[in-house]
């Protein structure tokens, strides 16, 4: 079992023939995901990899297709249009990949969101991964291995660190989320705990956090009222500079509020195991399922 | 990124937001030209500098305070010739403080009462939310822990904007009545356009006074842009002065590298934001002190590996250097090859650390063993950073 992506995930790619949406899309391909349509406007018609059509718009490709979820590729400028235009296409999941996006283009695009029945995931994210199943996004697929274990995280190679660690000590994954390092997003990290929690395929969850907002505040207090599988957490950022922006756009702490230790005491006080450093996330949930 | 005090007010003057007139001066005699101009005896002269804490710092040539005010357009370049080409230490700019190339001359007004406004996008409320407070001028984030009653958050729907009843509900809680009423509104309007069409962050006036004259005034602003939205914005990219930014930062912007000068001994360069932090906790945690947060991104060719190596051990400070890539996309054995390319190039002053991981791990360590560079391999993140932390020791 699962969230959100599985066998029957039929995947569209929004600048499929883009440099990086085509290097990605052939990596997700090699690795078993149905990529079933792609979207690059004026060249609908072309078929990618003498296998996947090209679409110039997403509805053309929902309706020709019945793709039920998108992989966004499309550059900074435009990513956020592409994200209004997979919902207005009734694609229930949309994973936007492009980092960069101006923070109003996402505050616009969420206001565009309110009354559909999409979930997003990022954007500036790896992606979500099932493994065995279904890789949509970024990550090695290699490194995973199918099991019981989820997986969220705000960043990247702290995700691909966390599965490896899990991997090598003959743990799986059922699914793994990356939500993004943005400061707005579509997915937080409470709406991945509460699917974890639902999802009997999963048994336990590894948590990665980092300085900045207070989504890991939040998941702490659902985990708290809600959550029973053992959890772990790690938050990245604990020696970072006030006031000084990390890389992540999102990853800033500011006027004392998202900071590693606040993030760690909500944590610690909903009963999750804390891994001190990024070396101890696997070993810290392993000493908590026993 | 940052801009000057002058910057602001141009800023401000083209979206119509009210504020005191003035104008930035290169030289003493520009200053007094624009004093002249100003057809006024209460004037300010204001030392341009992106630090605080300018009235109270001390010039290195002696000369004590960065903004003082005066009567006359003579006064004016006297005090523009002590400040222009010398160098202003406050609080904030630490000992070495910062060069002043420029000065904003204003008219100085007195000041019956002082309020804070600010708009800020919030990450909770995924909108603009206003801020204002009737205690202005002074550190809001005090405000906000001692009287947090003084302080008004109100929500901006993104997809409606600022709408006049929200801005009469502002100026009401402002005590901005009677014919200061229109001004106030006209200055929240202002603001809010000045804020989504610049793509800020963060727009903050403290403090928004109430002149003597019964104008409402925007007196000092801080404006923080979404550097995402940078490409749409060359006339705010314009106002960026390097000068006032750490050189290893912006050598590190020209390559795409995001780097951070930090004040430890041990540099790191890692791929991914989230696990260089993550190395700079774990260095914490071994015992060390992280140099830097660097990450090479997720796609880094050899030559950004090398260029992030130059800026690495240009820092002095630097008494050792920890690798750490999880290869994923970009494969160990690329990087392996940028490292040995890099220290070659460099010649490598102090130890190394590296540890590898992920696509193509074996052949990247096979590489480095057989480059006979005086590399430290490391077999994980906690064996890396006790490795590392040895090292300097």
């Amino acid at each position: 079992m699962s969230i959100l992506v599985d066998n029957n995930t039929r995947l569209l790619v929004q600048g499929i023939t883009g440099k990086a949406g085509g290097f990605h899309a052939k990596q997700c391909l090699e690795y078993g995901t149905n990529i079933v349509a792609g979207v690059t406007p004026g060249r609908g018609g072309e078929t990618w990899e003498n296998k996947v059509p090209v679409f110039n718009t997403a509805s053309e490709a929902r309706e020709k297709t019945g793709c039920n979820a998108t992989m966004i590729f499309v550059p900074a400028p435009g990513a956020a249009d592409s994200i209004l235009e997979a919902a207005d296409a009734g694609i229930e999941l949309i994973i936007c990949i492009t980092e960069g996006i101006p923070v109003i283009d996402m505050m616009r695009a969420k206001v565009g969101l309110r009354d559909k029945k999409v979930r997003l995931i990022g954007p500036n994210c790896p992606g979500i991964i099932t493994p065995g199943q279904c890789k949509i996004g970024i990550m090695p697929g290699y490194i995973h291995k199918p099991g019981k274990v989820g997986v969220v995280s705000r960043s990247g190679t702290l995700t691909y660190e966390a599965v490896w660690q899990l991997t090598s000590r003959g743990l799986g994954q059922s699914t793994c989320i990356g939500i993004g390092g943005d400061p707005i997003n579509g997915t937080s990290h409470t709406d991945a705990v509460r699917m974890f929690n639902e999802d009997p395929g999963t048994e336990a969850i590894i948590l990665i956090g980092e300085i900045g907002g207070t989504g890991e505040e939040d998941a702490a207090d659902y985990i708290k009222k809600h959550v029973k599988k053992p959890v772990a957490a790690f938050i990245a950022g604990a020696t970072a500079p006030p006031g000084r922006r990390m890389g992540h756009a999102g990853a800033i702490v500011s006027g004392g509020k998202g900071t590693a230790a606040g993030k760690i005491a909500a944590l610690e006080a909903a009963g999750v195991a804390i891994a001190k450093t990024p070396a101890e996330m696997a070993d810290a949930l392993i000493r908590r399922m026993k | 990124m940052n801009i000057h005090e002058y910057q602001a007010k141009e800023l401000m003057q083209k979206f119509g937001v009210a504020t005191p007139p003035g104008a930035a001066a290169s030289t003493a005699e520009e200053a007094e030209a624009a004093a002249k101009s100003l057809n006024t005896s209460d004037l300010v002269v204001k030392a341009q500098i992106h630090a605080g804490g300018r009235g109270k710092g001390t010039f290195k040539n002696g000369f004590k305070g960065g903004v003082h005010l005066c009567k006359t357009p003579a006064e004016v370049k006297e005090l523009a010739s002590k400040m222009i080409g010398q160098t202003l230490v406050t609080v904030q700019t630490g000992e070495t403080g910062k060069l002043v190339s420029k000065v904003l001359v204003a008219q100085s007004k007195e000041i019956a009462r002082e309020l804070y406004f600010a708009i800020v996008l919030d990450r909770e409320a995924q909108a603009p939310v206003v801020i204002a407070s009737t205690k202005g001028g002074v550190n809001i984030e005090e405000v906000a822990e001692h009287t947090p009653e003084l302080i008004l958050r109100l929500r901006i729907d993104p997809a409606l904007g600022l709408q006049p009843y929200e801005a009469r509900k502002l100026a009401d809680y402002l005590d901005l009545k009677g014919e200061l009423l229109k001004p106030a509104c006209a200055i929240f309007h202002a603001l809010y356009n000045l804020f989504i069409k610049t793509d800020c962050s963060l727009v903050e006036i403290n403090p928004l006074v109430v002149t003597n004259q019964n104008e409402v005034l925007a007196l000092d602003a801080k404006f923080n842009f979404d550097d995402n939205a940078l490409y749409r914005h060359p006339d705010i990219v314009a106002y960026r002065d390097i000068t006032e930014e750490d050189p290893r930062e912006v050598e590190a912007s020209k390559f795409g590298l995001s780097y951070i000068g930090l004040d430890g001994n041990i540099a790191c360069l890692v791929n991914g934001a989230g696990l260089a932090m993550g190395t700079m906790d774990i260095i914490q945690y071994a015992g060390g002190k992280p140099a830097n947060f660097l990450d090479v991104g997720g796609g880094a060719n050899e030559q950004q590996v090398t260029e992030a190596f130059k800026i690495l051990v240009s820092d002095t400070n630097v008494k050792a250097i920890l690798v750490n890539i999880f290869g994923g996309i970009m494969k160990c054995d690329t990087i392996a090859q940028g490292i040995i390319n890099a220290v070659k190039a460099v010649s490598l002053p102090v130890p190394l650390v590296v540890r590898l991981e992920g696509t193509n791990v074996a052949a990247g360590k096979k590489l480095l063993k057989e480059s006979n560079l005086p590399i430290i391999a490391a077999d994980d993140l906690a064996d890396a950073a006790k490795k590392v932390v040895a090292a300097v020791k």
